[in-house]
């Protein structure tokens, strides 16, 4: 065998291997958008992957639903909160840790990590318990808690997403040379100014992949939302869940739903593919 | 470096917001733990037990068995992650026309909600007229039910587990490969080693904190996995069979509201979880220092 076949055979066993795992990966999301443009009664023919004719009333039925809306409304308030909340503070608390001579900075650093390791599903309940019982003002009908409301599941929510942007920024800042802020400070500049005029503009990339992965996974969380609110303040994660009941499921609106769920994580997978790898291991490994 | 209080005042904040969702609520359920206390009770009192929430809990059967198939759950999808994921990450080593592509596609599983991939994969799977059980039935004559058979449902947690994980795995061992030096690979190739041999003397030991690293998030994620496994098994169906300890504590103890006992549980799992996490960090800092 020369040289010149072993290097096609070569070329051909990769692309025999992606394109196999393409068509695993494509083929579950595919049939889930299959199943969301049928009808009840074509479900139960043999399964066939070509779309003759879109039944649409699946997507109208939820569309024009106003727990869906609200469920919908909600999920956009809350990550979109969360997400803005958690790239400012987590600007702040970089610019500190990364300039600033704090006295045990790299425990502090280090136990943010912690948290976002930690089981949620341990959390459940002392957070069920504080958010009815301890955070509550007030008696009878005036009485007020962080019970099933939006800005109860956005502080929740920074949780595991603070420590996140913490990681991720720590880099980027750390990779902004320190003598500008110091010739800025020279030049009688303070620290809001630093942090707004040479901070802001330069870490502006890093702030935007923080900013729209964070969105994401509050997009994404299903656990502490189904636990933590009841009706007012549930998001699109738990109203898909919502939809298996024991009575019997309506596949079709399912997988609509399951569809209209996933759009903002295809957006996030082209945009901001590059920086996934070093988001998701806390920058222990970068690409 | 600068004024130290200006520092604290820009981190308090972020400090502020992580002690009062992360750690109250840690020092909240180490109160709770030890009392006998339950809301909806007759006596909606909470009443000192000591230790006896743990007492209880060491010897409860859902408990331990839930414990059990979170750590066979964990062991099975993080192997078998692991090997393929490595095996695609030297397929992607080299640049061939399409690539970028390829890798794109293979990302998707990642970012999609953990509760759409529990509904896509229980899509597949219903019994009777998902694809998977029907095909298996019309072309094996096999019967695929993961509504009654407990360890075919276990078997499509872990697959199910792998799909979603395994682009993670690939894309930090590929980012781990394309950092490793080549000189001694080549220096091994000149010297006459098969492919075989470099790879098991030099790229195995020169990836070990790249694996570890990667061992250790993913063991950490797979032990708390929740929303995935309770979409796709409706609560960890049939029976108990794919029941992590997660999904206990949402599904059984959390609407018990018998709060004492579930503390204690949440407690345990926490104490768990940093128990495996502490000797996974242990082994990773030794490693690397080495």
């Amino acid at each position: 065998m020369n040289i010149n076949t072993r290097k096609v055979l070569g070329y051909a066993f990769t692309y025999a291997v992606w394109i196999i795992v393409t068509i695993v990966t494509i083929l579950p999301v595919y049939w889930m958008f299959v199943i969301s443009a049928r009808s009840r009664v074509e479900l139960f023919n043999a399964p066939n992957l070509i779309i003759s004719s879109f039944y649409t009333q699946n997507y109208t039925n939820i569309i024009y639903d106003r727990t869906f809306q609200s469920y919908m409304l909600n999920s956009v308030i809350v990550s979109t909160g969360n997400a803005v909340l958690v790239t400012v503070l987590a600007l702040l608390a970089t610019y500190a840790l990364s300039r600033y001579d704090l006295v045990g900075k790299d425990n502090i650093f280090f136990t943010t990590l912690t948290q976002r390791m930690a089981p949620p599903a341990a959390f459940l309940l002392p957070l069920f318990l504080l958010y009815t019982q301890v955070f509550a003002f007030g008696e009878g009908r005036g009485r007020w808690d962080l019970y099933d409301t939006q800005i109860g599941l956005i502080l929740l929510y920074c949780v595991f997403n603070l420590p996140f942007a913490i990681w991720l920024l720590k880099g980027i800042i750390d990779g902004i040379p320190y003598e500008l802020d110091e010739a800025a400070y020279v030049d009688g500049a303070t620290t809001s100014m630093v942090i707004r005029r040479i901070i802001l503009p330069l870490a502006a990339p890093g702030l935007a992949v923080t900013l729209i992965l964070s969105w994401v996974f509050a997009w994404n969380e299903y656990l502490l939302a189904a636990t933590l609110t009841n009706f007012e303040a549930r998001t699109i994660t738990t109203g898909l869940a919502e939809f298996v009941t024991v009575t019997g499921t309506n596949w079709g609106e399912m997988a609509a739903v399951a569809t209209l769920t996933l759009i903002p994580s295809l957006i996030v997978v082209a945009f901001a593919q590059r920086y996934l790898v070093a988001g998701l291991t806390f920058g222990a490994v970068k690409n | 470096m600068r004024k130290t209080r200006t520092g604290w005042l820009l981190l308090a904040p972020s400090m502020i917001i992580l002690f009062v969702v992360g750690i109250v609520p840690f020092i909240y359920v180490l109160y709770v733990g030890f009392f006998d206390w339950n809301l909806f009770s007759a006596s909606r009192e909470m009443n000192f037990t000591g230790v006896d929430n743990y007492r209880q809990l060491v010897f409860d059967p859902l408990f331990l068995d839930a414990l059990w198939v979170t750590i066979r759950f964990t062991f099975f999808a993080v192997v078998s992650q692991l090997i393929i994921g490595f095996f695609l990450a030297q397929m992607l080593l080299r640049d061939f026309p399409g690539k970028s592509f390829f890798r794109t596609i293979h990302t998707i599983p990642l970012m999609i909600a953990p509760i759409a991939i529990g509904a896509i994969w229980r899509l597949l799977t219903i019994p009777g007229f998902g694809p998977v059980p029907f095909l298996l039935d019309r072309w094996f004559d096999f019967d695929f039910n993961i509504g009654t058979n407990a360890s075919q449902a276990f078997l499509a947690i872990v697959i199910m587990d792998i799909w979603h994980w395994t682009p993670f795995v690939t894309l930090t061992m590929l980012a781990g490969l394309s950092a490793l030096p080549v000189e001694p690979r080549e220096a091994a190739l000149v010297d006459g080693a098969n492919g075989w041999q470099v790879f098991r003397y030099i790229t195995l030991p020169q990836m070990q904190p790249v694996v570890l690293t990667v061992l250790f998030i993913r063991i950490m994620d797979g032990l708390r996995t929740v929303d995935e496994i309770n979409m796709l098994t409706n609560g960890g169906g049939p029976g108990t069979s794919t029941r992590t300890v997660g999904i206990h504590i949402f599904r059984v103890v959390f609407p018990q509201t018998d709060y004492g006992y579930g503390s204690a549980m949440s407690l345990l799992t926490l104490y768990l979880t940093i128990v495996a996490c502490w000797f996974l960090f242990v082994s990773l800092t030794q490693v690397r220092r080495r």
